[in-house]
């Protein structure tokens, strides 16, 4: 499936080299927080207590929890619609994120966007729009101005099967292919853009062009968090010799509808059986377990910090309607850019 | 000072931004080896080197999504849309992804987008058009518009000083007919407005090109005493400037070169109507190009865009009224 044009393609499985004990039961973390979150998310929008729409990531939580422990803090993400862990790796906490989704006060927005369009640019993410793939190219562009001032840097954003159709996929892999920026491009190939699937999305597997604009893409499998984070370490690795892009296809399955309304019968039951047994969150605990770390123990503690940050959440007030035309414009004549985020492999902790 | 076209003046002022802040890049396309299709950058590749003089694919949402990223992490990118029709093929990045971030997320992007617009030469229905009020229409972004050299510069400093995106509209038709005493070294233009002929009978709220339009065609009107404001600045507006003129004057006549509806002078007017109706004694008069895409051949154009004889017969109606 995939093409590879300068190295062979990443091997999937455990990285026993790369990740320390630690370093896994982290990923195992945030992927349970990331699920916890989102679950606990769901009960509140059904309570109504979310407004409009609700998103989620499950069963996919490898792709983002994997991909964000490899980037270090001086790099620079956009993160999409179905990848809460990496906001919870660079550092946002689930109370802000729970306050986000409620529309309080206390969410990284304060109110101003929904759900997951969010960035927290202390922690050097730039939050999505709604438009697909557009954070593609702000993603190239960060990774532009690195290059362009010679610093060792490296951009990252995630992008779904559907969004490779539109024009801004294109204009992004070509310029970071003329250009040779470090960035690096993650297909998130869950099956399906909302009801739409593959076969009616496109003729050629989005990863197989990266050859075509001067750059290796790969397929992992994205179910496999401790993959995931192999292949972007390696990735960086590239950008930051100077070798350029990289696409890598993280293939995995959208395990719930597009967003809360959508009860997905339009896909099969047997591929949402098949996928099941592929679940990511077990998979990473199966190898716990067997390197003897008390998986029960960590997910009772991510439990208690889930209600801890509900609680706290709920308290955030609702923002100040007298307050809702404010922020438009920045008046700041040398306003912040974006800050750095928690280093959280062992790798980097070690080059500090 | 020295004497200057305004295509000179807005050179100058991305050049001298450029030495004093080394943040300062422009890219687009053809701009680097080339000096951009208008010459605005020629030399700015041997002075400052192909990092910071950037020749672009051929993409235009990718120059300002770039751009976008290139700026929350700590540059100020200056963009050339080859010409102001092709940002309809950046659209999205400007208003969804650049105008909605500090409001969304607090996040800053410093950029300028060049946007060399209107018509007068042939240019046809995609090299004539004036989008500004497009803009205008899109929280979050500032959109300034000089009509002489002396601001061409200021204002060119001043947009890439603002922390917001800004829309620089230069006018294809001044660049090389405009030419005026430009002060050395760095200054800035303030977002507001500016008489440019101060009048007392009548008021003609404009901007870019058809100041000079407004300027030529009340300079000896029967001896009429007419006043010529000249916007600059179309986001923010400066509204009290609008007003107090009006109400000095009492008649206004507001010139658009863009396409009439919903263009920067329907908001002007719409202001008037609003806070000067007591001061009026005749009604807000407009002139303004039809709603029709900008025809090539030159009596086709000539017919739609708005006339130095247009501009007087619409003044003197008014002023009799
Ligand atoms: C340009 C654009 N058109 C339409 C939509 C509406 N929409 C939101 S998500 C979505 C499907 C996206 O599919 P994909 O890119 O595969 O990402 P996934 O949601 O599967 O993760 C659509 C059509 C959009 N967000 N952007």
């Amino acid at each position: 499936m995939a093409t590879e044009t300068a190295r062979p393609p990443v091997a999937e499985g455990p990285d026993a080299q790369h990740l320390t004990r630690d370093d896994r039961v982290e990923l195992l973390r945030y992927m349970l927080l990331m699920r916890g979150i989102e679950e606990r998310a769901m009960n509140l929008y059904r309570q109504g207590k979310v407004p409009g729409s609700f998103y989620d990531g499950y069963g996919q939580e490898a792709v983002s929890a994997g991909a964000c422990f490899a980037m270090a803090p001086e790099d620079r993400l956009c993160i999409l619609h179905r990848d809460l862990a990496a906001h919870l790796i660079r550092g946002v906490t689930p109370t802000r994120i729970l306050a986000q989704y409620m529309g309080r006060e206390g969410g990284i927005t304060r109110g101003r966007d929904g759900n997951v369009h969010f960035g927290d640019k202390e922690v050097g993410c730039v939050g999505m729009v709604s438009m697909l793939p557009d954070m593609m190219l702000v993603a190239t562009g960060m990774a532009m101005a690195f290059k362009a001032q010679g610093q060792q840097r490296c951009a990252l954003t995630w992008f779904g099967d559907g969004s490779t159709s539109r024009g801004d996929w294109h204009e992004a892999m070509n310029w970071a292919g003329v250009q040779r920026l470090p960035v690096i491009f993650i297909l998130e190939n869950n099956q399906y853009a909302y009801s739409t699937p593959l076969s009616q999305q496109f003729a050629v597997n989005p990863v197989e062009r990266a050859a075509a604009y001067g750059f290796p893409g790969f397929a992992v499998d994205g179910n496999d968090a401790e993959a995931m984070f192999e292949a972007v370490r390696q990735a960086r690795e590239r950008a930051l010799a100077g070798d350029g892009p990289t696409m890598i296809e993280a293939v995995t399955m959208r395990m719930h509808g597009h967003a809360a309304h959508d009860d997905m019968k339009y896909v099969p039951k047997e591929q949402v059986e098949e996928w099941r047994q592929k679940d990511p969150i077990e998979r990473q605990e199966r190898r716990l377990v067997e390197l003897g770390v008390d998986v029960d123990a960590l997910r009772a503690e991510v439990k208690a910090a889930i209600d801890a940050a509900t609680e706290e959440a709920l308290q955030s007030p609702m923002p100040d309607p007298a307050t809702a035309t404010e922020g438009v414009f920045c008046t700041d004549p040398e306003p912040d850019i974006l800050g750095d985020g928690v280093p959280r492999w062992s790798g980097f902790l070690k080059g500090a | 000072m020295a004497t200057m076209t305004y295509l000179q003046a807005i050179s100058d002022g991305l050049r001298q931004e450029m030495r004093a802040d080394q943040r300062v890049m422009v890219m687009g396309e053809d701009i680097g080896v080339f000096g951009g299709a208008f010459k605005v950058t020629d030399g700015f590749i041997a002075e400052f080197g192909p990092d910071r003089v950037m020749d672009t694919p051929l993409a235009e949402s990718g120059i300002v999504g770039t751009a976008i990223g290139a700026a929350v992490v700590g540059l100020r990118p200056v963009c050339e849309m080859q010409f102001s029709d092709f940002i309809a093929c950046g659209f999205d990045q400007l208003v969804n992804v650049a105008g909605k971030m500090h409001y969304r997320q607090g996040l800053a992007v410093p950029i300028t987008v060049r946007l060399p617009s209107g018509g007068g030469f042939s240019g046809g229905p995609f090299h004539s058009q004036n989008p500004e009020a497009w803009f205008m229409q899109s929280p979050g972004i500032k959109v300034v518009a000089p009509s002489t050299a002396e601001d061409a510069k200021g204002l060119m400093i001043s947009a890439i000083r603002d922390p917001n995106p800004v829309c620089y509209m230069e006018h294809k038709h001044l660049y090389r007919r405009i030419k005026g005493e430009v002060p050395d070294g760095i200054y800035e233009t303030p977002f507001t407005a500016r008489v440019a002929r101060e009048g007392t009978e009548l008021t003609i709220v404009t901007y870019g090109a058809m100041v000079h339009t407004a300027l030529e065609a009340t300079e000896d009107l029967d001896g009429a005493s007419v006043e010529v404001l000249d916007l600059r600045s179309l986001v923010p507006l400066d509204t009290e400037a609008i007003l107090a003129s009006v109400r000095k004057t009492s008649k206004v006549l507001i010139v658009d070169e863009a396409n009439r509806t919903c263009a920067a002078g329907a908001e002007v007017a719409a202001v008037i109507a609003e806070h000067a109706f007591e001061d009026l004694d005749g009604p807000v008069t407009r002139i303004a190009t039809p709603d029709v895409p900008i025809p090539f051949s030159p009596p086709l154009e000539q017919a739609v865009l708005p006339s130095v004889d247009r501009v007087k017969e619409a003044a003197r109606e008014l002023l009799a009224y």
